[in-house]
């Protein structure tokens, strides 16, 4: 059996598994049944498709006889496509261990069992499609699915507001994905990837498709300004679903962009790189801005996402810019960022989206500010987290730090690059990255800091309990990855070759070979890092250190009370707040933008009342973008409300003078 | 027989049919208006009929044939008994003069002479013209059904509008004839569907006149 039909074979298990849920799914043992049968399914993929990008199984296609009349359904897999199976499978996988346990806390897992299988499903057959009738149709299924994860919660009329806007933004990148692969297929009508990769088409055509590809897969992937339903739907979601639609759903879309732009719309002109460039700065750091602003976890690490989605742009603008100039080597490099960016954010969004999920389960609390000193009461889970936090702020050893770091090592290449906007540009969206990773640092040290350290801020976190071992362990297996692609980069670089050759036509230096496990992506730069001797270095001078201070300083671990600036028995209410922690940063870059509100109340002299502080974070792409529009929308129906109204003569003389003006127009221009 | 008769009797048949439209929209008594829609009729059996012999395309005749039979005759006769029946023949309406009617109908024939010469410039000559009047019918049929108040005379628009149809299908080379019989039968169709909306229209409102519907729709508004 080929690798294609094995998957084909794991993608109809999961529908056959999802129609299984809906008819057993107020059973009692429906919720261990479900995540085991899609965790072993989705196991299954995920070693098939490593293996196939390792080459272990050959690349193969297959049509089936079902969709389309006389076409059929064609389906693929190549190294692309084998790469992101690994991805979304590894995800899938994580998440349904997670699931196992986290699962038995839903109220109604009839709402989630089955379209938790048919979403795998769909995500596995949009990256298997190779026409684009079986593409668009898989697209809709995935994000018809994620829709009804997110109204599962549907009491809560923020969760049925989320789902409102996920599928408005969901028809709309549909629509535009439909325009763009109808831009491409041509009149000829011939749906086939390989016909379309075949095909030519004009500059014009091709900047059309470019900006509607960014429309269709970025709204999906969160790029800005079309985020907006991110922050919405992620945090609706239950946990586990929450990690797969932003560890895994917006990397299918990233597939999306790559599958079209990189393979099938051909060549693109150098600004293609600097359009996708900025777009991708510009989400990197808005995203991440946002990010620091929330108190709410789950919402915090979905704006979080979008900064990174930002970040794989980033590489993708390069390899586009780079590639259009021809420079091979530097275009594979920068895609190989983008790439590991990719199963790098999977990983550690999935492990935070679990974090998030094991807090709520044990606390009840989505905001950190009724959080406080889990530490204490859940070790494991901090731990975890701690891992968590420490690969999305890019520190070395873990996987973050690389795919950073080669998307910097790319940047520096750009002076090679002939346009001098480029020349300027570049180094712009490479400060934009870094200013991008050090608020991302910033993120997630008061995430870390205000939820699991410091003093319980409500009963619930006092009296939380660490979480079951399902859980636990889902988390731990994804932290276990997270540092081994930290610390062996150069297994998982080698491991991408095949898809840069293909899309960029270079590859970078085999890096197995190399000794101590160092990557040397850029032989002009002559840089390296290498993992393994970060790590080392870390843990050994770490548990030096340690020892050191017990043998020399003491042994004993003291509990003092707590430092309370000389005021005692202060209220834990007193401490540090997650948006005490992100006022510097708020008032420096969003003072005078309408993102943010303050007003400070203060009673009058002699008033016994206390004063009060309000704050308002809103995101400014409501105001500035979706609100005009909402309301154009609303003035034009208004307005042609009363064309329902006419009447017989004035239809048809309606139709008449419609006819002769398009008549007239064709007389003149034509 | 040289291209200069075949061009020439076309252009005649197809002028004609324009001509004819002309005298349409410009009429103002029902009797007269079916009298000129037959004789519409007649002109596009014959140009049909004169395309078929030329083409040597013999379904085209078949195509004539229907013309004549369906659109010539029964249209106008049964128009003729509604007219009896509803005893409206003695009505005369105008929404706009006939100067004016006039006016407009020469703008809209020069509109799509200069079109359609403009966007056919690799076609066959015969067919570029025949292209160009047919338009001229449709929208002289279009501007009746604007420029009437009747629904009498709005279904005779829309029938020189079919008309105009049917000119530039037979001149196109290769419309299939079941693409003919079909629009023949719809039209036959609509002639039905329409003469009894007609007496419904009449039964409730005492008049054919379109205005009373939207002083009904009015009111429920």
């Amino acid at each position: 059996m080929t690798s294609v039909a094995f998957l084909l074979l794991c993608a109809a298990a999961l529908l056959g598994v999802a129609v299984l849920a809906v008819a057993c799914a107020r059973a009692y043992a429906a919720t261990p049944i479900v995540y085991g049968a899609t965790l072993v399914i989705t196991l299954a993929a995920a070693i098939t498709s490593c293996a196939t990008l390792v080459g272990l199984a050959a690349p193969a296609g297959l049509v089936l006889p079902i969709g389309l009349p006389w076409i059929g359904a064609h389906f693929r897999i190549d190294a692309l496509a084998a790469f992101f199976l690994a991805t979304v499978n590894v995800g899938g996988a994580a998440a349904s261990l997670y699931a196992l346990g986290y699962g038995q806390h839903e109220d109604e897992p009839h709402r989630v069992l089955p379209f938790f299988a048919a979403f795998l499903a769909g995500m596995n057959l949009v990256v298997l499609a190779n026409d684009a009738f079986s593409y668009l149709l898989s697209w809709e299924f995935m994000s018809l699915a994620s829709w009804a994860l997110v109204i599962a919660h549907h009491h809560d009329p923020e969760n049925r507001r989320a789902g409102f806007v996920y599928l408005i933004m969901a028809g709309i990148g549909t629509l535009a994905l439909l325009l763009a692969l109808g831009l491409l297929t041509g009149p000829d009508g011939n749906y086939t990837f390989e016909a379309i990769r075949a095909g030519t088409r004009t500059p014009l055509t091709a900047a059309i498709v470019l900006v509607l590809v960014l429309i269709g897969a970025g709204s999906k992937a969160g790029l800005v300004p079309l985020h907006a339903w991110l922050p919405l739907a992620h945090p609706a979601a239950p946990s586990h679903v929450s990690a797969l639609m932003s560890g895994v759903m917006t990397k299918v879309a990233v597939y999306g962009f790559i599958r079209i732009v990189f393979d099938l719309a051909g060549s693109l002109p150098w600004w293609s790189g600097a359009l996708v460039l900025a777009i991708g700065g510009l989400s990197a750091v808005l995203g991440v801005l946002q990010a620091l602003m929330q108190d709410d976890t789950k919402r915090l690490l979905a704006y979080s996402t979008i900064e990174n989605i930002g970040i794989v742009f980033i590489g993708l603008g390069l390899a586009l810019a780079f590639r259009a100039n021809g420079m091979e080597a530097a275009a594979a490099l920068a895609m190989t960022a983008a790439l590991l960016h990719v199963l790098n954010h999977s990983l550690f969004k999935s492990l935070l989206f679990f974090g998030a999920g094991a807090v709520l389960v044990a606390t009840g609390e989505r905001n950190m500010d009724r959080m406080g000193g889990l530490i204490h009461r859940m070790p494991v889970t901090s731990f975890l987290f701690l891992v968590g936090c420490t690969a999305i702020s890019a520190l070395p050893p873990l996987n973050g730090f690389v795919s950073e770091w080669l998307t910097f090592q790319a940047i520096l290449l750009s002076p090679d690059l002939p346009q001098w906007a480029l020349k300027v540009m570049v180094p712009a969206v490479g400060g934009l990255l870094a200013l991008a990773a050090a608020l991302a640092g910033a993120t997630f040290v008061k995430t870390f800091g205000i939820a699991f350290l410091g003093r319980p801020r409500s009963n619930e976190a006092a009296t939380a309990r660490e979480v079951d071992r399902f859980s636990l362990a889902a988390m731990a297996l994804v932290a276990m990855l997270c540092l081994i692609t930290g610390i062996v980069p150069g297994y998982f670089v080698d491991a991408v070759t095949p898809i840069t050759r293909q899309f960029t036509g270079g590859a970078l230096p085999l890096q197995a070979n190399l000794p101590w496990l160092t990557i040397m992506p850029a032989v002009v730069s002559g840089s390296s890092y290498n993992g393994l001797l970060v790590f080392l270095f870390i843990a050994t001078s770490a548990m030096l250190a340690v020892w050191t201070i017990h043998r020399f300083a003491s042994h004993a671990i003291r509990r003092g009370p707590a430092w309370d600036c000389g005021f005692p028995d202060a209220s834990p209410l007193t401490q540090y707040s997650g948006s005490s922690f992100a006022q510097p940063v708020r008032r420096v870059f969003m003072a005078r933008t309408s993102a943010t509100h303050e007003e400070v109340t203060m009673p009058a002299p002699g008033d016994m009342q206390p004063a009060r502080f309000s704050l308002v974070v809103s995101d400014p792409v409501w105001t500035w973008l979706y609100q005009p529009l909402a309301g154009a929308v609303e003035f034009a129906s208004l307005h042609l409300n009363h064309l329902q109204f006419l009447t017989i003569r004035r239809y048809l003389s309606l139709v008449f003078f419609s006819l002769v003006a398009l008549l007239l127009v064709l007389a003149i221009w034509s | 027989m040289g291209l200069g008769l075949t061009f020439d009797v076309a252009h005649l048949l197809a002028g004609g049919l324009v001509l004819v439209s002309f005298l349409m929209i410009t009429q103002h008594r029902l009797y007269a208006l079916l009298n000129a829609f037959a004789l519409q009729a007649v002109l596009l059996s014959l140009s049909v009929a004169w395309q078929a012999y030329v083409q040597h395309a013999p379904h085209l005749y078949v195509t004539a044939f229907i013309a004549l039979v369906f659109k010539a005759i029964i249209v106008p006769v049964g128009l003729h008994r509604i007219i009896q029946r509803l005893g409206i023949h003695r009505e005369i309406e105008t929404v706009i003069g006939s100067g004016t009617t006039m006016l407009v109908g020469m703008g809209l024939v020069a509109l799509s002479m200069t079109v359609m010469l403009k966007v056919t410039p690799g076609a066959d000559p015969l067919a570029r013209e025949d292209l160009a009047f047919a338009l001229s019918v449709v929208l002289l049929g279009l501007l009746m059904m604007v420029s009437r108040r009747n629904a009498v005379s709005q279904v005779v628009g829309f029938m020189s509008l079919e008309n105009g149809l049917v000119l530039a299908a037979a001149g196109a080379r290769g419309m299939p004839l079941v693409v003919e019989i079909s629009v023949a039968f719809s039209v036959l169709i609509a002639f039905f569907v329409i003469g009894v909306f007609l007496f419904r229209i009449r039964e409730r409102f005492d008049t054919v006149d379109v205005q009373a519907l939207d002083r009904f729709r009015g009111e429920r508004r």
